[in-house]
């Protein structure tokens, strides 16, 4: 069984073979094919219309299907690799172990926002970037330029403390769990730290920065969280709704995976921390 | 004007519109109503009727309204305006609330499209924008 690891916790071991397993999808193309996806959902989910990946109830399960998916293929690589998560409110500066040489490298420099050091340094000759809506084939990042700070535990957790998964109207104006996680409302969780990454991270080609990732396997757990702390409070809408992935919905591009195929990640991965109550629920 | 002449302009005014530029994000941070009407190079832009025109950090920013219908050649939705820069059309998109964003920045909500379309070439920092949705 997989466990996800807090990234701050991997041994030196751990972090090449995770770096390593990237660097061989982005060789074999496999990488980019995840970035083609994402971008392809950033660019059709509207508030207005038919949303799935996005701005709608099904962000947070549709974001577990496809890092389900590429764990697979990093598994593919090496069958001992797991997706580490990376807890921004406690490794919340520059400094952290995460931006070390030895992971995923640093910020970029000033002049063009080019990371020079790491795995994915543009000049190491193994990370350019293709899929993109500029330009540039060099992975970029401006830590703490976009925005200042991560988001604190305190908000974190009162954002946790939200009893109602989602609400109508389904979309980035909704109040709830799902829309102040995803940060279109609120103090603003998850978007605030693509903007805090900068760079690619900041854009709809967001997965070219192997730390999307991470990100995302932290939001994937902030949900599991919560559904520890609520443990009666089910996935909404159930049942009706146009343009919108209720429960029992397929998810596009899969087609054969629904949100409640989705709920308990515990048939997939545990975490080395596993949410309190999650055993009982 | 020959063409050295307006490269080495240009380049000059480049240098002076980061300043300008940076101005111009900050009144944006303080709620102040971005589409003034006047480049951060001093050229008008036609804020009334909605278009704009204008040369921002060395950059062409083009805006159309929205007609309702399908615009000449735009890859871009229906009902949205057409947000060029240097000829390049960027892909918007407006939330729920009002507020808009785009793929240069996806996460970050604007209060108009002329905010977002400066706000993309500071990101771009001097890059063309690829067609959209390719490689």
């Amino acid at each position: 069984m997989t466990v996800r690891k807090n990234q701050a916790a991997l041994t030196a071991e751990e972090k090449r073979a995770f770096t390593n397993a990237l660097l061989e999808l982005k060789r074999t193309g496999r990488y980019d094919h995840f970035v083609t996806t994402h971008n392809g959902f950033i660019m059709g989910d509207t508030d207005t219309g038919d949303r799935v990946g996005h701005r709608s109830p099904s962000f947070l399960p549709w974001h577990r299907r496809f890092l389900l998916e590429f764990e697979a293929a990093l598994q593919a690589v090496d069958k001992s690799v797991s997706l580490p998560y990376w807890d921004w409110t406690a490794d919340r500066t520059p400094r952290a172990s995460l931006w070390a040489a030895d992971f995923l490298g640093g910020t970029g420099r000033a002049r063009d926002g080019q990371v020079l050091d790491g795995p994915f340094a543009y000049a190491a000759g193994k990370w350019q970037v293709n899929v993109r809506v500029d330009g540039r084939a060099y992975l970029r990042r401006a830590l703490g330029e976009g925005v200042a700070q991560l988001p604190t535990k305190a908000e974190v957790d009162a954002v946790l403390a939200m009893p109602v998964y989602d609400a109508a109207p389904w979309n980035s104006s909704s109040n709830g769990f799902r829309n102040n996680l995803e940060g279109w409302r609120g103090a603003n969780l998850h978007n605030r730290v693509h903007v805090w990454v900068g760079g690619q991270m900041a854009t709809g080609v967001s997965p070219n920065d192997p730390v999307f990732w991470l990100h995302h396997a932290f939001i994937d757990k902030l949900w599991a969280e919560w559904q520890a702390r609520h443990p009666q409070s089910p996935y909404l809408p159930a049942a009706g709704t146009p343009n919108v992935v209720d429960l029992n919905d397929t998810m596009r591009p899969w087609n054969n995976v629904t949100p409640a195929d989705m709920l308990d990640h515990r048939k997939f991965y545990t975490f080395d921390a596993e949410p309190a109550a999650a055993s009982q629920r | 004007m020959n063409k050295i002449t307006r490269r080495q302009a240009l380049g000059t005014t480049a240098g002076a519109l980061t300043v300008l530029g940076l101005a111009g994000a900050t009144a944006y941070a303080a709620g102040t109503d971005s589409r003034a009407g006047i480049s951060a190079d001093g050229a008008a832009s036609t804020g009334n009727t909605g278009n704009v025109d204008e040369v921002y950090q060395g950059r062409r920013i083009q805006i159309t309204p929205a007609t309702g219908g399908a615009h000449h050649g735009g890859h871009h939705s229906a009902g949205l305006p057409a947000v060029r820069i240097d000829g390049r059309e960027l892909h918007v998109m407006q939330n729920a609330d009002g507020t808009w964003i785009s793929v240069v920045n996806h996460y970050e909500t604007f209060s108009d499209p002329l905010s977002l379309a400066r706000a993309a070439v500071r990101e771009l920092q001097g890059a063309a924008l690829v067609p959209m949705g390719g490689m």
